[in-house]
């Protein structure tokens, strides 16, 4: 028999050491968190995720409180939504929460919170800017705007439990509290290699993709997944794609093989694409060395033409191929078979090597 | 691979050899990090200071180009003190009494001699790993980038076959796959000697088979030529006609000046590509491709699997997707592909042809892709090979196997060591990397990485520009002082046209595979005049 708790009246089976929130999600009941990450030791820094529990004194932090045979958990009650919503609200005051220019507008947690706690007026004095540190915007890649940062610090589990990175970590005290890496420098003088894995759990818009600034709004983006064109990891990305154009890259969640990891290439390499240095056209070089543009038809006529002279000449095997071993599968597949079948060589061969 | 990335953070003991997993492997190097934070053991084998030993118990600094002395050395140990698996050995392998033969003109003292390891530590090495069960062992280029680079990955499969480790989940011999279709341009036959899913072309019947279905009359049957045997072939005059897809050769290749001669000779040279590179510079014709995200079609990834690649932007002017580009060229000859798109290609052609793929189709790869072998419709994919110790020959072969050192050694005259690969921030000649925003930002240039001791001896200070010189060329170069490097060792990427490492290194080729010995040459450093 297996173990059971009591879910808001109904008898729930769960794993033991299992917390109410993984076990409630088993149950179908969905409790809302900021500071969880899935997958590491559980914070409970922003109270968002409590829960009533019998016999309790106060409500519990749901993922980090461990069920127990019989328990009796009520995730609806008037005293469960009150005291969430009041945590909405003083995280709201934790900064400036500022939407409409903020680049998580519509992706953002404690939106989605406010949205559905119907907050429409700051209940709390919001903090002073003069108490806000500055935003970090000297590196290249990553964004870090405190006045927006809830200290849930997913972050820190992210670069430590998740990368193991080690680049940051809660820093200072009280009222001073701030996500800091090693001295507190900036990133791009930490020991930071850019993975980019505490933008993609930051729940709010404190941590964001520079290169993606302004580009597109969440509902105006469409997702498709696909493979890394870098390692042979081979990590699932989703290209945030609007208009035709990639905008930004996060990983997909619980893909194989990388479970909602990348590194800095797979995360930030992807716009050389659009370079304006991109071959366009096929080129011909002239007699004088100098190349110049041609169709397809006078470019592959020309190469045919050259192949079957020399074909003719020398044989098959003067003729030799290095395919390519970023590209897809069926370029190489079409690359050995036009040099097997149509030239007549087994002269083909890769980069295996490097 | 002969096991998975998902197998990484459930295992109970990792060794890495010659892999700078955290910088060429990353997203693979945070479940290695993750297991070791969960009590995994973790041995790393490399002679530099890899960021992996921050997370090791052991780390095993041992001489560059080392690796098969220090192995049977450790499996000399095994063997005397009788630490291996022996029923492993006797049921699932052959070889064992050569194997024995020869280890045991390894004792610890003389595998200690070659590889700076001491003697003591190789024994603590060998108990290391034969207590915990099963390890699993995963490789990179420090393995194969050397004349012996298939001796390398014999050893590495003996030891992992001696401690019983192959066949089982979290255990096995995984070489990680540098770039992202390694694996699949192998796959696809993009090889001299196989068609695709590796069916000999000797082999008349595999002949038979494609000749059928590419409707031709024939195949040939001899092996082709190797690259680098292509390359020389150029200025021989053998090989006249050279296309080159997607490689920048001119930068990657060892020894840049000979390389450029060698280019430079072909008759009629193609290159297809989606930037202009070094290599481009010597072609008659020029092809413009489309590239990643511009079309549709798939990956094989180290670990065997096969995964979508997707369409998000049209490619930029003319430019067409190389599948295209083949079939339109075959046309020119009077061949009429059938296949016109990558979906074509893989569930008409790729899957019906390669046995190994035949369960694998489009449909089926539409979340995490699949792992070959999959025979079947209804197949799963295959996470480990081998397994319960069952292999593809039969038996597992166990094979002696002698040390050699690297082709050139330091002398009076070039003093040091240099070894090469790459870095976290750039990838191979960076045609795709220093053209994405920001990237070269975090890295700017190459560096020649020093060890203190040296730097002090020659009274250079880190970041000051040093001449680094081998027999065939020069490079300037900033130095960058670090403890990962060890005394007599200098080591540099190729992610720069400019004090590329390839400039230095050494043309000379591991027999069989005709790898490259990248990770080993003789270079002098001097402070500039
Ligand atoms: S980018 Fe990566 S390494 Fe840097 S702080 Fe974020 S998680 Fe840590
Ligand atoms: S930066 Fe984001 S993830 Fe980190 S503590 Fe602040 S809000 Fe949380
Ligand atoms: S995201 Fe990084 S680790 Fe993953 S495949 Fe790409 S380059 Fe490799
Ligand atoms: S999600 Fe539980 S305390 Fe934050």
């Amino acid at each position: 028999m297996s173990d059971t708790f009591i879910l808001n009246g109904k008898e729930t089976p769960y794993t033991p050491g299992q917390m109410i929130l993984e076990a409630a999600k088993n149950g179908g009941i969905e409790i809302p968190t900021l500071c969880y990450l899935k997958g590491s030791t559980p914070t409970g820094a922003c109270r968002i995720c409590l829960v009533e529990v019998k016999g309790a004194r106060s409500l519990m932090a749901a993922c980090s409180t461990p069920v127990t045979p019989g328990m009796e958990v009520f995730t609806e009650t008037a005293l469960v939504h009150q005291a969430r919503k009041l945590n909405v609200e003083l995280l709201l005051s934790s900064g400036t929460h500022n939407c409409l220019v903020c680049e998580a507008n519509g992706n953002c947690r404690l939106q989605d919170l406010a949205y559905f706690y119907k907050i429409t007026d700051l209940r709390f004095e919001e903090k002073a800017a003069s108490d806000i540190y500055p935003k970090e915007d000297q590196n290249p890649l990553i964004v870090r705007d405190f006045s927006r940062c809830i200290l849930c610090g997913r972050c820190v589990q992210a670069c430590n439990e998740v990368m193991v990175n080690r680049a940051i970590s809660q820093g200072y005290r009280g009222k001073e509290s701030k996500i800091v890496t090693g001295g507190d420098l900036p990133y791009h003088e930490s020991e930071c290699v850019f993975c980019g894995q505490c933008v993609e759990v930051c729940p709010v818009g404190a941590l964001t993709e520079k290169k993606a600034k302004g580009l597109g709004r969440p509902w105006e983006i469409k997702k498709i997944r696909t493979t890394c064109p870098y390692c042979g990891v081979g990590c699932q990305q989703w290209l945030h794609v609007k208009d035709g154009k990639i905008v930004k890259v996060t990983a997909v969640e619980d893909a194989q093989p990388n479970q909602g990891r990348l590194c800095v290439k797979g995360r930030f390499a992807y716009d050389f694409i659009y370079s304006e240095e991109r071959l366009k056209t096929p080129l011909i070089r002239e007699a004088n060395g100098e190349f110049r543009e041609a169709s397809w038809d006078e470019a592959l006529d020309l190469v045919a033409e050259k192949f079957k002279e020399i074909i003719k000449k020398d044989g098959p095997d003067a003729i030799a191929g290095v395919s390519c071993a970023r590209s897809i599968n069926e370029d190489s597949y079409q690359m050995q078979k036009f040099f097997r079948a149509v030239i007549g060589t087994n002269n083909i061969d890769h980069c295996a090597r490097t | 691979m002969t096991n998975s990335f998902a197998d990484y953070a459930k295992a109970k003991m990792i060794i890495l050899v010659g892999t700078n997993i955290t910088e060429a492997h990353p997203v693979a190097s945070t479940f290695v990090k993750d297991a070791a934070l969960a009590g995994a053991r973790l041995i790393v084998i490399d002679p530099r200071r890899t960021d992996m030993v921050d997370f090791a118990e052991m780390h095993v600094p041992l001489k560059v180009g080392s690796d098969v002395a220090l192995i049977n050395g450790v499996m000399n140990v095994l063997i005397e003190e009788n630490l291996y698996d022996k029923k492993y050995v006797d049921s699932c392998t052959e070889g064992f009494e050569d194997l024995k033969k020869k280890v045991m003109e390894y004792p610890p003292e003389r595998a200690a001699e070659i590889s700076g390891i001491p003697a003591d530590a190789i024994r603590e090495l060998a108990r290391k790993m034969a207590s915990v069960k099963p390890a699993m062992l995963m490789y990179t280029l420090g393995i194969t980038e050397h004349i012996c680079g298939v001796n390398n990955v014999m050893s590495c499969a003996n030891l992992q076959m001696l401690l019983g480790n192959v066949g089982v989940e979290c255990g096995g011999v995984n070489p990680q796959r540098g770039q992202n279709n390694v694996q699949g341009a192998c796959d696809m036959g993009a090889l001299p000697n196989v068609f695709p899913g590796y069916q000999p072309v000797a082999n008349a019947d595999a002949r038979a088979k494609f000749a059928k279905a590419w409707n031709v009359k024939s195949l040939p049957d001899k092996p082709g030529m190797m690259m680098p045997t292509m390359m020389k072939n150029l200025t021989t005059g053998k090989v006249k006609g050279f296309y080159v897809f997607g490689e920048n050769l001119a930068n990657t290749e060892p020894d840049i000046k000979h390389v450029e001669h060698e280019l430079q000779s072909a008759e009629f040279l193609v290159c297809q590509d989606i930037f202009p590179t070094e290599t481009t510079r010597f072609a008659h014709v020029i092809l413009p491709a489309a590239a990643w995200s511009e079309n549709d079609g798939t990956f094989a990834s180290s670990e065997r699997r096969v995964n979508r690649v997707r369409t998000a932007s049209v490619p930029p002017g003319d430019a067409k997707p190389n599948w295209w580009i083949f079939k339109e060229l075959a046309k020119r000859f009077g061949h009429e592909w059938a296949s016109a798109s990558a979906q074509e290609i893989w569930d008409n052609e790729v899957s019906v042809l390669a046995p190994s793929m035949a369960g694998i189709k489009y449909a089926r790869l539409e979340n995490d892709g699949l792992q070959w072998p999959c025979p079947g419709a209804e197949h799963p994919g295959t996470p480990t090979l081998h397994k319960g110790g069952k292999f593809t020959r039969g038996l597992g072969m166990l094979k002696a196997i002698d040390y050699i050192p690297p082709a050139e050694v330091p002398d009076p005259e070039y003093p040091f060591v240099l070894s090469t690969g790459r870095r976290l921030y750039h990838y191979h000649t960076r045609t795709q990397t220093g053209r994405s925003a920001g990237i070269n930002d975090l890295l700017g240039e190459e560096t020649a990485d020093i060890s203190a001791a040296d730097a002090q001896a020659k009274g250079i200070s880190d970041g000051e520009k040093i001449s680094v010189k081998s027999r065939r060329g020069e490079v300037v170069v900033k130095a960058r002082v670090t403890k990962e490097i060890p005394p007599g060792l200098v080591w540099m990427a190729f992610h720069f046209r400019e004090a590329c490492a390839n400039w230095l290194t050494n043309p000379v080729y591991d027999p069989v595979t005709q790898t490259a010995e990248y990770k080993a040459c003789a270079v002098r450093i001097d402070k500039l005049r």
